[in-house]
């Protein structure tokens, strides 16, 4: 189930808030929906990126795929253990497998993202559309 | 994340709602509705390497040769020797264009003297019938029957023993590349030693109708012994270990067989046929370009379509994927015959980064004969 203190992005990503710091991962939908990550490309710490710019790429068995950001804001942290071993984002994509922490250049941005019940209501859309 | 788009009024196979069932997950696969995985796309493929798994590929095409003359008909159809064929045997041919690149590549069964079947790939089925239709020489009639079989491909070391326990004979005598009809659970199959992924593993063409009956008893008896669904996806990190070329990726009508290094499948001594005047040109003149298996030195997977740049010129990769078996991503490229030695290294763009890679001995992955146990 999707974390009730995360918020969502509709490119399927969550940033979790602590102060002025923001983790971002892809949510568990997405780590099914890919399949066995196998590389994760991610930016350098002290990058700076917008809310829904490019911030690296992950990649599994069969497609590679763009991450978003759902925040702007500084890197400063890339999570090296999921880069080492990609196969914890399909393990545990709400904690261990997190992506980037990010210091938020505003805290405006969050009220546009969905809550998890959104996100769940937005993805179970999604799926019927296919 | 980017989702995939999806695309409306697919074809299914008989199989579609066993698959459902079953839990896959299903894509567009040339305009078939097809399974890319059930459990997941490494557990598959180790299940094939290790035990076996099963696939539905029941969207490829059919198409039957027959008539007293069909033979001479196909060898000028077709670049190897249907002469050799007999009755019983298979091998693995062409359709070439006049400039002999691919049509398609695909396997002619010889049942009978007057009587050949050729299995060809699902997106070129009427293309493929078209053409061969069109050309066909004497009293040789070619019909498309793909409606008329479904097809499961059954692969791994333990594919031999399944087959044999729900089979009327035991297939374990086949040769590589032998077929015969049996029953497969109480059903009439046509089954052969066959297959797209390295393993020893067989072909079992059956009616529609019997299918899901088949898949169900195949899968049930298969259990104990871990065989598994597989998808497209299995299939293709398989082929591609074992350098199987992929219409479409590593071959294509730009593609001559010496360039992707099938020269074995054609025979100049045996006559004409279409497509060989251009391969004897190319042959004298020398082959510009060859496919050639790569490995990556730096991080990432280059896939299909990414632009190769080696010290004789530009070139492409055709297929790439992380190879489960070796742990590490390899592929498949069309480079310069002047850098498509092994040990050569080039680079490759990989979304706007460069990125080193090294041309390897082939195939990536080559199976342990054992004596029959």
């Amino acid at each position: 189930m999707n974390p009730e203190d995360l918020h969502y992005a509709a490119s399927h990503e969550w940033v979790r808030i602590d102060g002025d710091i923001g983790t971002v991962g892809i949510t568990d939908h997405a780590q099914k929906e890919l399949g066995e990550i196998v590389y994760l490309e991610l930016p350098e710490v002290g990058h700076v990126f917008n809310a829904d710019e490019e911030f690296g790429t992950v990649e599994s068995v069969k497609a590679v795929s763009e991450l978003f950001t759902p925040v702007s804001g500084e890197v400063v942290e890339i999570n090296k253990g999921a880069v080492g071993e990609p196969g914890i984002v399909n393990d545990d994509p709400f904690g261990d497998g997190w992506l980037i922490k990010l210091k938020l250049s505003t805290d405006q941005e969050v009220a546009k993202l969905m809550s998890a019940e959104k996100y769940a209501e937005y993805v179970e859309a999604e799926e019927k559309e296919k | 994340m980017s989702a995939p788009a999806h695309a409306v009024s697919l074809k299914r196979t008989p199989l579609y709602d066993l698959h459902r069932e079953l839990g896959a997950k299903l894509i567009d696969f040339g305009g078939w509705e097809m399974p890319v995985q059930y459990q997941g796309i490494l557990e598959e493929h180790r299940a094939v390497r290790e035990r076996a798994g099963i696939f539905d590929v029941s969207h490829m095409g059919e198409l039957e040769v027959t008539g007293r003359e069909a033979m001479t008909a196909l060898q000028g159809l077709t670049p190897n020797d249907v002469a050799k064929l007999e009755d019983g045997r298979c091998h693995y041919s062409a359709f070439l264009t006049d400039r002999g690149t691919f049509v398609d590549d695909l396997l002619v069964y010889r049942r009978a003297a007057d009587s050949y079947l050729l299995v060809v790939n699902a997106s070129n089925t009427a293309k493929d019938f078209e053409w061969a239709r069109s050309r066909a020489s004497g009293d040789a009639v070619v019909e498309d029957k793909s409606d008329s079989y479904a097809l499961l491909a059954v692969q791994g070391p333990r594919a031999a023993a399944l087959c044999a326990r729900v089979s009327s004979s035991d297939p374990s005598d086949l040769p590589y590349y032998g077929f015969r009809m049996m029953d497969v659970l109480g059903e009439t199959a046509l089954v052969s030693r066959t297959g797209y992924t390295g393993e020893d593993g067989f072909e079992i063409y059956l009616d529609p109708g019997s299918a899901e009956k088949v898949l169900r008893g195949l899968l049930d008896a298969g259990r104990p012994d871990g065989v598994v669904p597989c998808g497209l996806g299995a299939r293709d990190t398989l082929r591609l270990e074992a350098k199987m070329a992929l219409y479409g990726n590593d071959i294509d009508d730009t593609v001559t067989p010496w360039e992707a290094d099938l020269g074995w499948i054609v025979k100049l001594k045996k006559g004409d046929f279409t497509g060989r005047d251009a391969l004897v040109r190319q042959k004298e003149q020398g082959v510009p370009r060859r496919l050639v298996g790569f490995e990556m030195l730096d991080r990432g997977i280059a896939r299909h379509g990414y632009a190769a740049q080696t010290p004789s010129g530009p070139g492409t990769v055709t297929s790439g994927t992380h190879s489960p078996t070796l742990g590490k991503p390899i592929g498949l490229a069309l480079l310069p015959s002047g850098s498509a030695a092994v040990g050569e290294e080039f680079s490759v763009d990989i979304r706007g980064r460069s990125a080193r890679a090294r041309v390897v001995e082939t195939p990536f992955y080559r199976r342990k004969k054992e004596a029959p146990s």
